[in-house]
């Protein structure tokens, strides 16, 4: 069973580069996980091909970082998994500072709704075509997003009406 | 109902963008059917707020229902009520240190989350766990999952009407905590696994009290079995009720019981076996129909199979350290530290640095949960804080189902399918 998965993994890959040609910029291992680097404009169409051709059926989690450069700052990786080759795939895209967004990956896996709205939430990436993109911890009113690295980790004094700790004060 | 009508009965004190962002996206869910007639002689439609202070909702669970009559048109949650930054917290601590934060995310099972943060930090890290560390961490997490899905039957048959079910299962959970006590000093929010392997080591009462346990638990679930099995009540509760279609399931992302539930045997467990879980025998229970009886018995079942998996676990258990000796990687024994220098400096420099993975390693681990797939992406930067880390929360995914499953259903089966999904806001929130 063990070497099953890794067999039909890089032979994703292998096809995925041929077919995908201009859309892959890399492929790597690192400890053990294989990612795959793609162009953020064919997001869609190599996400929709895996899913279509490779069974990669399930979107376990979509992940959001920063990585604090000048260009390409933030990144967008999506754990994706095949139940009947029994491999996960993560598929990594990046986008700039200014005005971040992507195209949604609802339209091919609908539980990726809340996982798109949570990074949204925490990085401030839009979603183009998402159905509900509003944030998903905290309230509408909260102007930051908090996972960005220059975020102080005790918040921002006064960036959130709280209730009154005593309930005879004005 | 128009959204005005709406916003001018629910005018709130605190966050106006929110609530109204929040009203807004339930009015505009399912607008292509929205084609329903605008006259509501006998104002029936509602629009209802369940929590986040409800006492069914297992946490801080807030849904907002439009109901007509006493059908949901349509639901819609917020969370986020428990939200603590865990993941920003995370990034300021060492590995080691943000540990015992993993106990406060599912605190119904914190021994599975201790494991999968310390398996997923092992992974990036390359550090080798000895043998019997492997097999006190599974007896933990199945132990884990028992008192998890103990709380569930207990809550969910309460959900259903009867109260006193509930104190029945309590009565085991309080055994598994004192076990608990007996493994790691703690009852609750044990903080037992180590990067590298466990705290200390099981002593004899630990041993005597599983085993104990695994003697007398089977005839208290058969007891379970005999009151609910045949139970009219209990079935017309559920059966039938907050369905999951088998063709929805894996595109909403449905993990864990929820999952196999609807005929998807998917247990991480299985799938990529970590610890030693492949070195022992046990079914992954699935059922077809996706409603909340079928996630009854997948959950009875798994705490049979749990049993199954403790019993193995203690017959194989081997002898031997407990944590690896490489004192780069792990916290040397109190022993050393106490009686040696070398000892004294390396638990200083865990403290103080702590473990460092290779700079720009990405490694993703998922542990089976009590409540589905539990991972942690942890990208490094060299230092020993992790550069980013993120919870892949069981609980999060399936609320995902909740708002799905719940447009259609009658309001009085709410409490039901919520308790049948089983999430932990704690968890959910981050």
């Amino acid at each position: 069973m063990s070497s099953s998965p890794a067999g039909s993994l890089s032979n994703t890959i292998e096809e995925v580069t041929k077919h995908h040609t201009s859309a892959v910029i890399e492929a790597y291992t690192s400890s053990g996980d294989t990612f795959l680097r793609i162009e953020k404009e064919s997001l869609l169409a190599v996400c929709s091909w895996l899913k279509e051709e490779h069974d990669f059926v399930y979107l376990a989690d979509i992940v959001g970082a920063d990585r604090f450069t000048s260009d390409e700052r933030f990144e967008v990786i999506y754990n994706l998994l095949s139940l009947k080759n029994q491999c996960r795939l993560f598929v990594k895209v990046r986008c700039d500072e200014d005005a971040p967004s992507l195209e949604s990956v609802t339209g091919i896996w609908p539980g990726a709704n809340w996982k798109e709205r949570e990074v949204y939430d925490m990085f401030g990436i839009r979603f183009e075509n998402h159905p509900d993109l509003r944030r998903m911890y905290l309230p509408e009113d909260f102007q930051y997003y908090p996972l960005r690295k220059e975020f102080p980790l005790l918040g921002v004094p006064g960036s959130i009406p709280l209730p009154n700790t005593t309930p005879d004060a004005d | 109902m128009k959204l005005t009508d709406i916003q001018s009965k629910t005018e709130s004190t605190f966050f106006p963008e929110h609530q109204g962002s929040l009203y807004q996206s339930l009015e505009d869910k399912h607008t292509t059917i929205e084609e329903m007639d605008d006259s509501d002689p006998l104002n029936a439609k509602m629009v209802l707020n369940m929590g986040p202070q409800h006492p069914a909702t297992h946490g801080v669970l807030r849904l907002v229902l439009q109901l007509k009559g006493e059908l949901i048109e349509k639901a819609k949650l917020d969370i986020g009520y428990l939200h603590r930054g865990v993941e920003k917290i995370a990034e300021n601590k060492t590995y080691q240190e943000f540990m015992p934060y993993t106990d406060r995310m599912d605190y119904l099972s914190p021994y599975s989350n201790n494991v999968a943060l310390c398996t997923a930090v092992e992974k990036i890290a390359s550090v080798e766990v000895p043998e019997r560390a492997h097999y006190i961490r599974m007896i933990g997490a199945e132990l884990a999952r028992i008192s998890s899905h103990l709380l569930w039957l207990g809550t969910m048959v309460m959900d259903a009407g009867a109260v006193s079910f509930f104190i029945w299962t309590f009565k085991e959970r309080e055994k598994i905590y004192d076990i608990m006590d007996y493994i790691a000093g703690h009852r609750f929010t044990v903080s037992h696994a180590r990067i590298g392997g466990v705290a200390n080591d099981l002593t004899d009462e630990a041993t005597s009290a599983i085993k104990e346990f695994v003697d007398s638990f089977p005839k208290q679930l058969e007891s379970y079995h005999k009151l609910l099995d045949r139970n009219r009540i209990f079935f017309d509760r559920n059966e039938g009720v907050g369905v999951l279609k088998t063709e929805d399931a894996l595109g909403l992302g449905a993990t864990g019981p929820v999952l196999r539930a609807t005929g998807y045997g998917y247990d991480v467990r299985k799938f990529t076996p970590y610890a030693r879980y492949d070195q022992v025998e046990f079914q992954v229970p699935t059922r077809m129909e996706g409603d909340n009886l079928a996630r009854y018995y997948i959950r009875m079942e798994e705490m049979e199979e749990s049993i199954r998996i403790i019993r193995q676990c203690l017959e194989q258990i081997p002898s031997g350290p407990i944590r690896t000796n490489n004192a780069k990687q792990a916290y040397p024994s109190k022993d050393e530290v106490y009686y040696s220098m070398e000892g004294m400096i390396h638990d200083f420099m865990m403290t103080d640095t702590g473990i460092c993975p290779p700079e720009g390693a990405e490694a993703y681990h998922a542990v089976e949960s009590p409540k589905g797939e539990l991972g942690y992406f942890i990208q490094s930067d060299g230092t020993g804080h992790p550069w980013r880390l993120k919870v892949n929360a069981p609980s999060f995914c399936n609320l995902q189902i909740l708002e799905n499953i719940l447009d259609g259903e009658m309001v009085s089966d709410t409490v039901v399918i919520i308790g049948g999904v089983d999430p932990v806001l704690g968890e959910a929130d981050k």
